[in-house]
Order: structure tokens, then sequence, then C-alpha cells
């Protein structure tokens, strides 16, 4: 929801980014407030996933040129896990398998880590257990999961609710949400939506990264761009999702050319 | 992040101090000549003078061997000086009388005796070098007929027991080094437990090579009779020299009917350093053989030091129903090479083994396991569950299996499954992003990855190898 007294948490400005030595974005401009919903579509390849590592500062990304200010500091000062104490938190596109380490320790430590940034008090594991059983329920989510080994074996919906769960646990300022949607089906994604949706207030904001429109059925986003070749090529509102759905990228494409060629 | 990680990596070995004591060295070489002065040094029995001429004459015969998966230059063994004792001021009786020097040794090391023996409950038969200086507890044990001593004090007091079971698990000439142990072992640890008795406490023994050049041969017997169970503990730590140093150990176990001894080690001899130079070579031979109906012998061990590690605890399931066990972590990081694992050898009916084995490989280290399951044509109804796993940190490091299946009985059920990982900047970055430091990442990793293993190890042992293992590691990743 767009407010008008909202102040900006993320300021990209002329974001430039290689990876091996290949330029992935070519410059990104993008600013998102306190309380709002930006939906990132474009096809494979376009830079949406980079951004998103770029953001959580992936050391596999070089950073060539332009800046980001979070909250009005330089995030480039941040290491990665310094950005997510600082609330800026990214759920992955492929959840990565962490054999042996149990589940709910996993969370507790990330929850506590957080916890003591923000100088509130740590959960001993008793107290911690029934405040994630809480929030999995937010999720609908069976508590024998916490006994797992990270994301070990998970189904790719019971990974993504996980990130989730993590979101919810952390309470982000800003969550990236790098293609949620995909390998859920349509009664998972309605559940990992309407948690998503509990947890926007006006004091954070999310950037959904998406190839569909579909997940936008569930998140109405206050702000659709669409990504190519490393830049944004069209901003719009939520109908602009609608379009890409019935007319695909292609136009997008070929309009940006034509702007640009005028 | 890299400067922290680099610093983390450079860290210094923490046991590496040499202890001034004066010893009292052979001089360097191997011949009937030395071998006869142990013996006489040692007031020993003409029987095991024997013994050791006998192993002494198997061992020119034979070579070293040449399979295991590691390199190293071609050991001199006349340039090994194969006695040293320090020079006791006076004979002792308590620990207060101990040389402060080497308590303070002891301190440096974090084994503080008196906390321990009095907190844990531990009784600790300390060796330095290669002759027991103390003995605590002993008086509590010999209250309920257990003998926990120096084997050097076991031939003096209890002959009789020794000269039955020396040499019985491993002969003299099983192979190359425990064919020298049997030789040249100036000491190491004897314990008996005898029938129905249940040791009350956790027995430990702390090794510290400390001599330059000196190669340690400990010999441990432990005895189990009807109806006993031990848990004894093994740890080892040794200071920083330049010059490689050979240990080659014999353990070995003896479980009659329904007897239970589980042998824990945790292993931080020094690796040498961080472009491998140096470092300790462990060449051990360490067998149980589970001779009794329903006996069982477990193996767990920690390995994280040694330049070169070569070692198989091992046992043999000849009595019915009868249990081995070996789980293992085996961490390697710089230039550390080991190849270890174990050898599971059914002869009675319904034996059953277990092994659970976890490499770590860091840095341009090379990790091999190495494991026999071989069911004998009489061991009907046995099984066997191996499980292999290993994982890699970096890209230089290498990581290796190699199993041995023989089953020669159709009733026998034998699984093996392995698995190979890594520790990648994915994971890493997982964790970071939801706050949390690669330090703590990998030692999460770590302590998840050697889980089934760590559950094996009496309490403090946990501890004390989860934290080895973090001060291993930390560093490699990144």
């Amino acid at each position: 929801m767009i407010h008008e007294d909202s102040k900006a948490l993320l300021e990209i400005r002329g974001l430039r980014a290689t990876v091996n030595g290949i330029e992935i974005l070519k410059g990104i401009d993008l600013t998102v407030r306190s309380g709002e919903v930006h939906a990132i579509m474009g096809t494979n390849g376009s830079g949406k996933s980079t951004l998103a590592k770029v953001l959580a500062g992936h050391n596999a990304y070089q950073v060539t040129g332009g800046s980001i200010t979070f909250e009005g500091n330089n995030l480039f000062d941040l290491e990665p896990e310094e950005r997510a104490r600082a609330g800026l938190f990214l759920a992955f596109q492929y959840p990565i398998e962490i054999p042996g380490v149990s589940n709910s320790h996993f969370l507790r430590l990330a929850y506590n880590t957080v916890q003591a940034q923000h100088g509130k008090d740590e959960l001993d594991p008793l107290e911690f257990e029934d405040f994630v059983r809480e929030k999995m329920k937010l999720l609908d989510m069976n508590p024998d999961f916490l006994d797992r080994g990270v994301n070990e074996g998970f189904s790719g919906g019971e990974k993504k609710r996980n990130e989730i769960l993590q979101m919810a646990l952390l309470e982000p300022r800003l969550a990236i949400l790098d293609e949620t949607d995909s390998g859920l089906d349509i009664d998972a994604l309605r559940i990992v939506t309407n948690g998503v949706n509990k947890l926007a207030t006006k004091d954070n904001a999310i950037i959904l990264v998406t190839h569909y429109q579909r997940m936008l059925n569930y998140i109405v986003p206050d702000f659709v761009h669409v990504m190519q070749a490393g830049r944004i090529i069209k901003t719009g509102g939520k109908e602009l999702a609608l379009d890409l759905e019935t007319r695909g990228y292609d136009w997008v494409g070929a309009e940006y050319h034509a702007a640009a060629e005028a | 992040m890299s400067a922290v990680l680099q610093n983390l990596v450079n860290q210094p070995y923490k046991h590496g101090f040499v202890t001034e004591i004066e010893s009292d060295i052979a001089p360097k070489g191997l011949n009937e000549d030395i071998i006869r002065l142990i013996s006489t040094k040692k007031n020993e029995p003409a029987w095991l003078l024997d013994f050791r001429l006998k192993a002494y004459e198997q061992w020119l015969k034979m070579e070293e061997p040449k399979w295991p998966n590691v390199k190293y230059p071609k050991i001199d063994f006349q340039a090994i000086s194969y006695y040293s004792a320090p020079k006791p001021k006076k004979k002792l009786n308590s620990m207060d009388e101990v040389d402060p020097e080497l308590l303070r040794t002891f301190e440096k090391l974090g084994v503080p005796m008196h906390e321990r023996a009095a907190l844990a409950g531990v009784a600790v038969d300390v060796i330095f070098d290669s002759v027991s200086v103390a003995t605590t507890y002993k008086q509590k044990l010999a209250e309920v007929g257990i003998i926990f001593c120096s084997i050097s004090e076991a031939v003096q007091m209890h002959p009789q027991l020794v000269k039955q079971y020396l040499g019985t698990v491993v002969p003299v000439g099983d192979n190359y080094y425990a064919a020298l142990n049997s030789a040249v072992f100036t000491d190491g640890t004897f314990c008996f437990i005898p029938k129905g008795v249940k040791c009350p406490m956790d027995l430990s023994t702390y090794f510290r090579i400390n001599t330059e050049e000196s190669g340690q041969f400990e010999r441990t017997l432990i005895i189990g009779e009807e109806g006993s169970s031990v848990s004894y503990l093994e740890g080892c730590t040794a200071p920083k020299f330049d010059t490689n140093q050979l240990h080659a150990a014999v353990v070995e176990l003896v479980a009659l009917d329904n007897a239970d001894i589980k042998y824990s080690t945790v292993q931080n001899w020094y690796a040498g350093d961080e472009n491998g130079l140096g470092g300790i070579y462990n060449f051990v031979t360490k067998r149980g053989l589970a001779k009794g109906v329903n006996s069982r012998i477990s193996w767990t061990q920690v390995e994280t030091g040694s330049a070169i590690t070569w070692k198989y605890p091992s046992c043999i399931l000849q009595g019915e129903n009868s249990v081995g066990e070996f789980y293992s972590v085996a961490v390697t990081n710089h230039y550390q090479q080991a190849d270890t694992g174990t050898k599971m050898i059914h002869i009675g009916k319904n034996t059953r083994s277990t092994i659970v084995s976890k490499g770590i490989s860091a840095g341009h280290s090379n990790n091999s396991y190495r494991g026999l399951v071989r069911i004998a044509p009489t061991a009907a109804g046995a099984r066997n569950y191996s499980q292999c796993d290993s994982m890699l940190i970096g890209d230089k490091c290498g990581a290796h299996t190699f199993p041995y299946i023989q089953v020669r009985n159709q009733q026998a059920k034998v699984e093996h499954e392995a698995s190979t990982s890594k520790i990648g900047e994915d994971q890493l970055f997982y964790f970071a992003q939801r706050g949390i430091g690669s330090e703590e990442a990998v030692s999460m990793i770590i302590n998840g990855f050697c889980k089934d293993v760590f559950q094996q190890l009496p309490m403090e042992f946990a501890v004390e190898a989860t934290k080895l293992l973090e001060f291993k590691l930390e560093g490699s990743v990144g």
C-alpha cells in the first residue's frame, strides 16, 4: 500500500554488476518505500535473480557501478550477515539443504541473532519452540519439520514455506521473494501468499521477483517493473502484470527499443 | 570476511611447546642390542624379551605397507631413538611429587589432573613420552578388582595376565608397524576388568610425545572378563617440531562373554604447518577381539591431528551374537593425509557390526576411508551396516572411499551407504542471509555432519571434540 508519508527504504541508483566478468545488471534504478509491494518481472536471464542476490550481498557478484542505500545507509558497507541483521531478507529461489543441522536450531540461531541486533531478548529452546509453533500455524506447517535437517529432503513447497516461516520469524524491513511461487501447487501458493500478506505492514516493504502473474493475484503489487537485459525497461501498476500475462514480454522490449531509437 | 578467516587459518598449533625435562635417551638406531637395552632398563622377564626379539626378527623380513593412499619420504628407522624416559628424581607416591614442570605441561594442555580426577571422576594414567609418571584413582579401582596401570608396571605386578593376552589380538608379525611396536614398545596402558565388574568411571589416558625425534611406541592392552564393562578414553596432543615424528602404537582389546569395551579417542597430534612441514606420522594398529558370546567392542575416534594417519580400529567378532561398532570423524586440513577406517571380521553366528565414518577434508589434504567387512562362512545371520560420508571444504582437497566387502555366508546381510557433500559458498551465504556469520555457520554444518559420531562420545569428550573441530576448520572456508 502506498502511503503519503512513507520513507524510502531502498534506493538503487545506476546499479551495475557482473558475474564471472560478464555484465548482468546494466544500470538499475529503483526506489522502494515502506508499505510498498513491488513486483519485478521478466524473462529468464533478464537479471531479476541477480538483482536479488546483489542486494543480499552474494560474493559471486561484483558490483561495478552505482549505489544502493538501505534505510539511509550505504548497503555496500555491510557484509551479507550485517545486511540480514539490518532487516534485509531474501527468500531464496532454491533454498539450500544443510544436512544434520536441525531446522529448529537453525531458526532459533537466526532469530536470536536478529533479536540481539535490536537489543531484544533472545529465546531459549523451550520459549522458541512455543514461539515458532505459533508462526508455523500461519503457514499451515507440520511441527515435525522442526526436527528435520534444514531443508533436508523437503519438497519444493516445504522449502518455500520454510523461507516464509523465516521471514515471519525475522520480521524484516525489506523482504525480497525470489520466485517464491515457483514449484508451488495452487493450495500451497494460497497458503504462502496469505502468510506473506499477513506479514506486510506499513513499515516494511516487499519485492516479489516472479515470472508469472498468478502470484500477483494473491499479493497485489503497487508497482510492476519489467526487467530485460539487465535494465528495468518498464514500470507500471498491477494492471501491467495482467497485460504481460496475455501479451507476453516481447512487446515491452519492442516499445523500449523504439523509444530508445526515437 | 576473508581477513578474519585468514587469521583463523593461520592460528598456530595451540599445544606447540617443548617441556624442558632431562630425558634419558637411548642412542639412535635399532638392533638387538637396543631391544635388550630397553628390556633390561625395564627389568623385564625373559619371555617378554623373547616376544620383542621374535617381533624384531619378523620386522626385519617385512616391508612398509605401500597400499595406503598416503605419500611421505622414506623413514630412516636407524635415525630414531627408541627409548627416552624422564629421569625420575625419586620414586613417586602421589601427584604432589610429580615434577612441577611436568604438571605445568599438563596445565598448558588443559588437562588439570586434580580437577579432572576430582570433578569429572576420571582416573588418568598419564603417559609422558614413554614412561608412566602418575596414576590416580588406582586405589579406588583396585577396591573393585580393576587393574589400571602402565603396561610396564603390569609386566612386573601381573606378569601372568600380560603374558596370557599380549599379542593374542595383534600378533607380533601382524603388520610392519605392529611388529616394530612389539619389538620396541616402551610403555602404555594395561587395564583389566574382572568378571562381573562394571567399571565405576571412565578410564582415561593422555598421551604426549615430547622428545624430538624419539618415536613413541605405545602398547595398550585392555581385558574385559565375563560380564564386565568399561569405557576407556584416549586423548592425544604433541608439541610442535619441524622434523617428522613416528608414532606406531598397538592397542589390543579382549572382551570375554557378555563383556563390553568402549574405546574413545580424540587425536590432536601436531599435523605439520600450513605448508605440510613437520607433523606426526601416526601408524597405529588397534584391534578388538569380541571373543565371548554377546560381547561388544565399540570404537569411537575423532582424528584431527597428525601429518599422516594410518589407522584401522577393528573388531574380530568371534563370539556368537557379538557386536562391533566403529564411529569415526577424521578431519584433514592443509597437507594432512589420512587413510583410516575399520575392519569388521564376522566369525560367530548372528554377529552384528555398525560402521559410521565421517571424513572432512579441507585445504590441500587427502582423506581416505578404507574399510573391510568380512563375513566368514561360519557367520550365519551376520549383519553389517556401513555409512561413509565425506565432506569437502574448498576445491583443492580430496576424499576417497575404499570399501571392501567379502561375504561368504548366504544368510548374512550387508548394507553400505556413502555420500559426498561440500560446504559451499551457497550454504554459507544462506546462513549469512539469516544473520549468521561464517564461523558459526561452519561450526553448525560440521557439527551437524558429525552428529552421529559425537553422540557416541562420552559427554566431556564430545564437548572437547566439537571445539577441536571448530578450531581445526575455522577459516578453511571462504
